[in-house]
């Protein structure tokens, strides 16, 4: 092995000293000699294998795009992507291999279909090609993707599902073939507070690439920009070519499937598409470097590529062998939030039925495969080896935060709003316009529209001469969305008595929302910090789950809680919510923005929030839950303009009752 | 176009196979919902069995695929211009294809103009002639309609859809067309819970639910893998593989559809289906009509000729699980519980009827 094109991230730690294969290496290399400090060398090695690891990306994706589905590229807009972006076109065979998806491109621009405009003016039917039948088999570039509307995120994984679509509007009817890959560029910001892309289009794409925070020096770039010499040299590009040819003739042992299945469970990957991921990816991996069948390298190779990102726990060590402490060391101990992840579970290594396509063991082996249990152990080692100390503290918060962002992708209706807000609601009115995007054509009008010119345009009479401008089309008024959201002291003081009742509350009101599709966010706020404890969300599931985990005790970071809750239900009133929002403190705020005890700054910060959240004219309610009415919680409500009610034996169902009738007042 | 994949060779998942093949039979059924993970299979499952189907015959240029040997249940044009009109056992007048049963996807975003057909746009413009554009609903008359994650279709289509897959019928009052066509389907809908819920009137409205999980077990999800690996890789001969099996489960179902209308029902059947509904508490008589039927048919699918009460406690958690009432605030995808309250209901019934 160690052919260049092939040379993985995990080997560049190892090769970094000797002379560099690619011009990328040289670059980061040439920086790296300039580097003093171990740490920051430390640092440098595993940027470069990062980078190292998303050139092998690329060059997968250009061998066998088709097979693998695409890539989910998390990345801001900057250099260090359009880099990546250019290593892929280049590693394609064509330049037109690789299109950028506009981002207005509507469904008949993608499938094709009929142009209005032009049948019009001619009178008779005229067909637009789309996008993808001319892509056949190529990878489409899906700049902002984490802001694709349901519409184009349900077109996509259909096209990837079924590699071919049915057309059927506007009096035609064509089959589209829809060959191709996704790059879903996604610019979702990483803290986890943007819902970033689709979890049901996340699935179809075999990798996620994090090229977030990564260092441009690194991918051997200079600040003046790209370089005109190109990635990949000419063998490289001729490795891609066999590649290409080779692909169809690789043959996989059953080991590989069962090793790569059980690296999944043990790393927490629930979808069984994972796997099937891993495996295309080994595949491809094996026909890039000239063999016959994957072998460990490339199975190891495709599990950390593929599995790595998608881990939400690292599992237990299988020995606790020398080799492992060191290991462990090296990550600087992931915490033990969660209940220590249970053992792979134990293995009978043939599946009780073998199924009539288990794939033979071929006799053209190049690489030994070792065991299942062997080259799991490899698998889980390479992925535990390639991510970086930082990562596994945040391992512990993946589900938490996937399930916030799913929870989002599902409340809230992004960009996806405008659109939804033209073709959907009750119809109020006509305006000019084109049938297009889900909008409909208003006839009558447009006739009546029509109708003065007729004698001008020499139409003659039974037919009905009509131009573009004379098309209108139905106006509608989207139905608002109402959130409401609850601000939930969650301090020493209140927690005490308070904090039961205030989720409970929540949880009546829930009941509530459910019946009337309304949606609930909770934040609690205590110690330091406030926290979104439930983004906006009509799952009872999760929102019940998630109250129940709000834990009581600590300081009242009013301020904090006042402005978190302000930007969030700003953003949701960007979206064209209906927002309210209730707090339930006794309003004694002791901790002040900074973070710093002290109750009089405390309070002096926490009125200044409450006055910002009054200039954003989010509806108030302010309930005080201590047991006498405090003077604290009343300038609180008059600086944010809510409605103050005392409630000193506050009930879950009274104040159930309250912002009830608030709402409908 | 490639072949789907086959029905037989789906690893597992016996519950979902058993309510798609229960509907096949019956669609009177009325319709699935399969509710459960990404990546288990529920679509390949509802498109494999559209393969599996025998075909149907249906009148050739009718956009509604009518049968011509059932009158009454085809559009106005088939019914007056059509062959129905010459008496039966003589040639039929109009010519008649064998098309593949349709199953026909209804996209998330779908506008209602897309799901019932509006006016020939092109056709208006262009030619000055009002003419209807059949839409979703007209092409899956008598074959299904599957809908991924319905639960994030908007409320209006699910309420349209069903309404419409009760009774049978597609009516189109807009843009001064007045159209009526047949629309029988069987409604398949599938979604993952966690992403938010069917409200529930509309669960009601399925005939069958079903949960569905990724499997747990090693083995399963390596042969998932590696039947999918070989589907992917060597269509034609994994499909060839995997006919014979599916020749058994096409028989068994045209065996089944066959029997099924001359069923017997023993008095001690129905009165365990209304019992068990008492007890869990299900509102209506949808469920207990649900059950029945469902049970008579997965009875007939097993080749009797009378429906046993193990065939009720076979169907009966498909059949009520999403109709037991129930606390908004409880985990709804807590299949466990309802398992559970089920297994109970059944031993209790069986006391009392012992008593």
């Amino acid at each position: 092995m160690g052919q260049p094109q092939t040379k993985t991230g995990a080997e560049v730690l190892a090769l970094r000293r000797k002379a560099p294969a690619s011009s990328a290496g040289t670059g980061a290399a040439d920086a790296l000699d300039g580097a003093h400090a171990v740490g920051a060398a430390y640092a440098a090695d595993q940027a470069l294998a990062r980078w190292m690891d998303a050139r092998l990306v690329a060059a997968l994706l250009a061998v066998n795009p088709v097979g693998l589905g695409g890539v989910h590229l998390k990345s801001p807009a900057g250099p260090v992507r359009d880099e990546w972006l250019r290593v892929l076109q280049q590693a394609c065979p064509t330049a037109s291999m690789l299109r950028r998806m506009p981002q207005h491109a509507d469904e008949s621009r993608l499938l094709g279909g009929l142009d209005l405009a032009a049948t019009l003016s001619s009178g008779r039917p005229v067909l637009q090609p789309g996008l993808l039948s001319e892509l056949d088999g190529g990878l489409l570039a899906c700049p902002m993707a984490e802001r694709l509307p349901r519409r184009a995120v349900a077109f996509f994984c259909q096209a990837l599902d079924r590699g071919h679509l049915r057309v059927e509007r506007e009096g035609m009817s064509l089959e589209v073939p829809t060959r191709l890959a996704v790059v879903a560029m996604d610019e979702a910001l990483p803290d986890g507070e943007e819902p970033g892309l689709e979890p049901a289009l996340r699935e179809r794409l075999a990798f996620v690439l994090n090229l977030q925070d990564l260092d441009w020096r690194s991918c051997g770039l200079t600040p003046l920009g790209p370089t005109d010499e190109s990635v990949w040299d000419e063998d490289e590009r001729e490795d891609f070519q066999t590649a290409r040819q080779r692909l169809p003739g690789i043959e996989v042992q059953a080991a590989v499937v069962t090793a790569l299945v059980q690296a999944a469970v043990a790393l927490g990957v629930e979808s069984v598409r994972a796997p099937w991921w891993a495996l295309q990816a080994a595949r491809t991996l094996a026909a890039l470097r000239g063999l016959n069948e994957p072998g460990t390298d490339e199975v190891r190779d495709a599990a950390r590529l593929v599995l790595g990102p998608r881990a939400t726990r690292m599992p237990a060590p299988p020995q606790a062998g020398d080799a492992q402490q060191d290991t462990q060391s090296r990550q600087a101990s992931p915490p033990q939030q969660d209940e220590p992840a249970p053992p792979p579970p134990p293995l009978n290594a043939e599946p009780p039925e073998p199924g009539p396509s288990a794939a033979g063991p071929t006799s053209a082996q190049t690489t030994p495969v070792p065991e299942p249990e062997d080259l799991q152990d490899l698998i889980i080692e390479a992925i535990q080896a390639a991510l970086p100390a930082g990562l596994l503290a945040l391992m512990a918060q993946a589900n938490g935060l996937a399930a916030r962002s799913r929870a989002r992708s599902e409340a809230s209706s992004r960009s996806g709003e405008q659109q939804r807000a033209g073709a959907r609601g009750r119809p109020s009115g006509i305006r000019p316009g084109l049938p297009e995007g889900g909008q409909r054509l208003s006839l009558v009008d447009t006739l009546r529209q029509a109708a003065p010119w007729q004698r001008l345009r020499k139409a003659r009479p039974p037919a009905v001469v009509v131009r573009r401008e004379d098309l209108r089309i139905v106006r509608r008024e989207p139905r608002r969305p109402t959130t409401t959201v609850f601000v939930v002291d969650a301090s020493g003081s209140n927690a005490l008595n308070r904090l039961a009742e205030a989720k409970g509350a929540v949880e009546t009101l829930l009941a509530d929302c459910y019946v009337r599709r309304d949606r609930v966010a909770v934040i609690g706020f205590r110690r330091q910090e406030a926290q979104t404890v439930l983004p906006p969300t009509r799952s009872l599931v999760r929102a019940k789950r998630s109250l129940a985990g709000l834990p009581g005790g600590g300081g009242t970071p009013m301020a904090r809680a006042l402005t978190d809750s302000r930007l969030l239900c700003e953003s949701l009133q960007r979206r064209g919510d209906t927002v309210s929002m209730v707090l339930l403190t006794d309003g004694k705020s002791n901790i002040n923005l900074e973070g710093l005890p002290g109750r009089e700054a405390a309070h002096a910060d926490a009125v200044a929030a409450a006055r910002q959240l009054f200039m954003s004219r989010v509806s108030c309610l302010l309930i005080d839950t201590s047991p006498k009415p405090q003077a604290q919680a009343r300038e609180l409500a008059l600086a944010m303009g809510a409605r103050y009610i005392p409630l000193p034996q506050a009930q879950a169902g009274e104040i159930g009752r309250i912002v009830r009738n608030r709402r409908a007042a | 176009m490639k072949q789907p994949f086959p029905f037989s060779a789906i690893v597992g998942q016996d519950e979902m196979k058993r309510a798609i093949l229960v509907t096949a039979v019956d669609p009177s059924v009325g319709g699935v919902l399969i509710l459960g993970d990404r990546g288990t299979g529920k679509s390949t499952a509802v498109r494999a069995l559209a393969a599996l189907l025998p075909p149907i015959r249906a009148t050739r240029g009718c956009p509604y695929h009518c049968d011509p040997a059932r009158p009454s249940l085809s559009c106005a044009a088939c019914r007056e211009g059509g062959c129905s009109r010459n008496p039966p056992g003589e040639a039929a007048a109009c010519d008649v294809d064998l098309i593949p049963v349709p199953v026909v996807d209804l996209p998330l975003g779908a506008t209602e103009d897309r799901v019932v057909g509006a006016l020939d746009l092109e056709k208006a413009l262009s030619q000055g002639q009002k003419s209807f554009e059949p839409g979703l609903l007209a092409r899956a008359n008598r074959g299904f309609l599957y809908i991924d994650e319905v639960n994030l279709l908007e409320d209006h289509l699910v309420d349209l859809l069903i309404d419409v897959a009760a009774s049978g019928e597609n009516v189109v009052e807009r843009e001064g067309l007045s159209v009526r066509h047949p629309a029988r389907f069987v409604l398949v809908g599938s979604g993952n819970p966690e992403e938010g819920e069917l409200r529930p009137q509309l669960l009601d409205r399925f005939g069958l639910s079903v949960d569905v999980r990724t499997p747990s077990d090693i083995p399963a999800r390596v042969e998932v893998i590696k039947r999918r690996d070989a589907y992917e890789r060597q269509t034609d001969a994994f499909c060839a593989q995997w006919k014979p099996e599916d020749q058994k489960v096409r028989k068994k179902i045209e065996a089944a559809r066959k029997r099924v209308a001359d069923m017997v029902v023993p008095d001690k059947v129905l009165e365990k289906a209304a019992s068990l509904c008492l007890q869990l508490g299900t509102d209506g008589l949808r469920g207990e009509l649900t059950l029945l039927r469902a049970a008579r048919a997965w009875a007939a699918l097993e080749g009797r000729t009378s429906v046993t009460t193990d065939d009720l406690r076979t169907v009966a958690p498909s059949s009520l699980r999403h109709r037991l009432r129930r606390n908004p605030l409880d985990d709804t995808g807590a299949g466990v519980r309802i398992e559970r309250a089920m297994a109970e209901a059944f031993a209790s019934g069986m006391g009392a009827q012992a008593a």
